[in-house]
């Protein structure tokens, strides 16, 4: 086994390259190299962390804005929704004055029509009257020839109307 | 030596290539092997494979997600095991892992059939053991610097009524002493039986089928498709052993930052 038969001419020669190779590796690669690779990767997760955190954030104030709109959404609904009964209100009340002011005209109007027809009726009422008591005196002078005073005509007309 | 015989143990061979007399430090020589030559490829493939995935691209590549991918998995090691305090041992629990796993794989890479012979580092317990006495220095100079004299503590678990503390002391403590050897033993083993195994194998299909058609149907055949699927398995096994190193020294690591 020459690991061992050679032990006594070779192990200083040995253990010296392996220290100078291991010793070259060690700072070359293990104190050089490394760090910026290791740094490399740092970099490269904290900035895939920080992009995260960023989305994240950016996700909860999406969120939040939705919310906000939420509700100012609901709040102007509301108000929109008083609005309607407002105005509703409104054009009920200026309905009712409507129709108030409306069925007084009306009422009047049918009152002085009322009041034409009673004063047109009476007047028609009076014209009979005086007519009936024309013809009466007529009648009473073509048949006895008797000529009768209008009063008594009218008398005898107004108490034959009276009667029936 | 002759007729196809193979060696099973001649790959772990360490060849000088060049400084074999002259290079020394202290007296002790440093000459420069195949096996220092495979580990320095190791090293500039390793540094090569992290410099391409350091683009820094918010985007990244596919290389880069190759890398972003490893570092990503020893930081999880290290979170699961140690928690927020281990990140601090990332850069060195890195260069572990990626070390071993390179020099694990690249000593599996099928050069010979260009005519190179791939080297595998880390079947060399004076490499693994090196490594692992790394990683133990590193616990207990992490555990003392931490918690001082505290860090004896350790041996004794919560709850270990008085009268046993004399006896579940020195075996907590034995236990922890031996940690450097398994640690180390474990790779240099899993590595070298896997590579043995193969050439024993590799060594039944030359000899079977250069004995005639019988022994190539009985022998050369089914230890051939035996490779393929060890072959696959050495894979997996650089792969974890790679792991269980890290992993190991990630928990060791806990004990030291966290005690019990």
């Amino acid at each position: 086994m020459p690991q061992i038969a050679q032990l006594a001419t070779t192990y200083s020669s040995q253990v010296f390259w392996l220290l100078v190779c291991f010793g070259l590796v060690f700072f070359v690669v293990g104190l050089g190299l490394l760090p910026k690779v290791t740094s490399t990767v740092d970099l490269r997760d904290k900035q895939i962390a920080d992009d995260l955190a960023a989305a994240e954030a950016a996700r909860t104030a999406a969120d939040a804005e939705e919310e906000a709109w939420r509700v100012t959404a609901a709040r102007q609904r509301a108000e929109a929704q008083g609005v309607i009964a407002q105005a509703k209100l409104d054009a009920a009340k200026s309905t009712e004055a409507a129709l108030a002011v409306a069925s007084g005209k009306i009422d009047e109007t049918l009152a002085a029509a009322e009041a034409r027809i009673d004063a047109a009726r009476t007047a028609a009422l009076g014209e009979i009257e005086s007519v009936a008591a024309e013809a009466a005196q007529d009648i009473v002078a073509r048949l006895a020839g008797i000529s009768v005073p209008a009063e008594q005509a009218q008398a005898a007309v107004k108490g034959a109307l009276a009667h029936g | 030596m002759a007729e196809g015989k193979v060696d099973p143990v001649h790959q772990f061979t360490i060849e000088p290539l060049f400084g074999t007399d002259h290079w020394s430090i202290a007296g002790y020589n440093v000459m420069f092997t195949n096996s220092a030559l495979w580990m320095a490829i190791t090293a500039v493939v390793l540094i090569v494979f992290v410099a391409g995935g350091a683009k820094r691209a918010v985007v990244p590549g596919r290389w880069q997600m190759a890398v972003e991918g490893f570092t990503g998995f020893v930081d999880n090691l290290l979170m699961s095991n140690i928690g927020e305090a281990g990140r601090k041992y990332l850069p060195y629990i890195f260069s572990l892992f990626m070390f071993i796993l390179f020099a694990n794989l690249l000593g599996l890479l099928p050069l010979a059939l260009v005519g190179l012979h791939p080297f595998t580092a880390t079947s060399h317990f004076t490499v693994t053991g090196v490594l692992a006495v790394m990683s133990f220095a590193i616990v207990l100079i992490v555990g003392f610097a931490k918690h001082k004299l505290h860090f004896f503590s350790l041996f004794v678990p919560h709850g270990t009524p008085v009268p046993m503390i004399p006896i579940i002391f020195p075996i907590e403590l034995i236990s922890f002493m031996v940690r450097p050897f398994s640690l180390g033993l474990r790779l240099f083993v899993a590595m070298m039986a896997g590579h043995v195994l193969l050439e024993v194998l590799s060594g039944f299909v030359i000899s079977g089928t250069n004995a005639g058609a019988l022994t190539f149907g009985i022998a050369a055949l089914p230890s051939f498709l035996l490779m393929i699927g060890i072959c696959a398995l050495e894979l997996l096994v650089a792969g974890i052993q790679a792991y269980v190193f890290a992993l190991l020294t990630c928990v060791y690591l806990n004990d030291a930052e966290n005690l019990h």
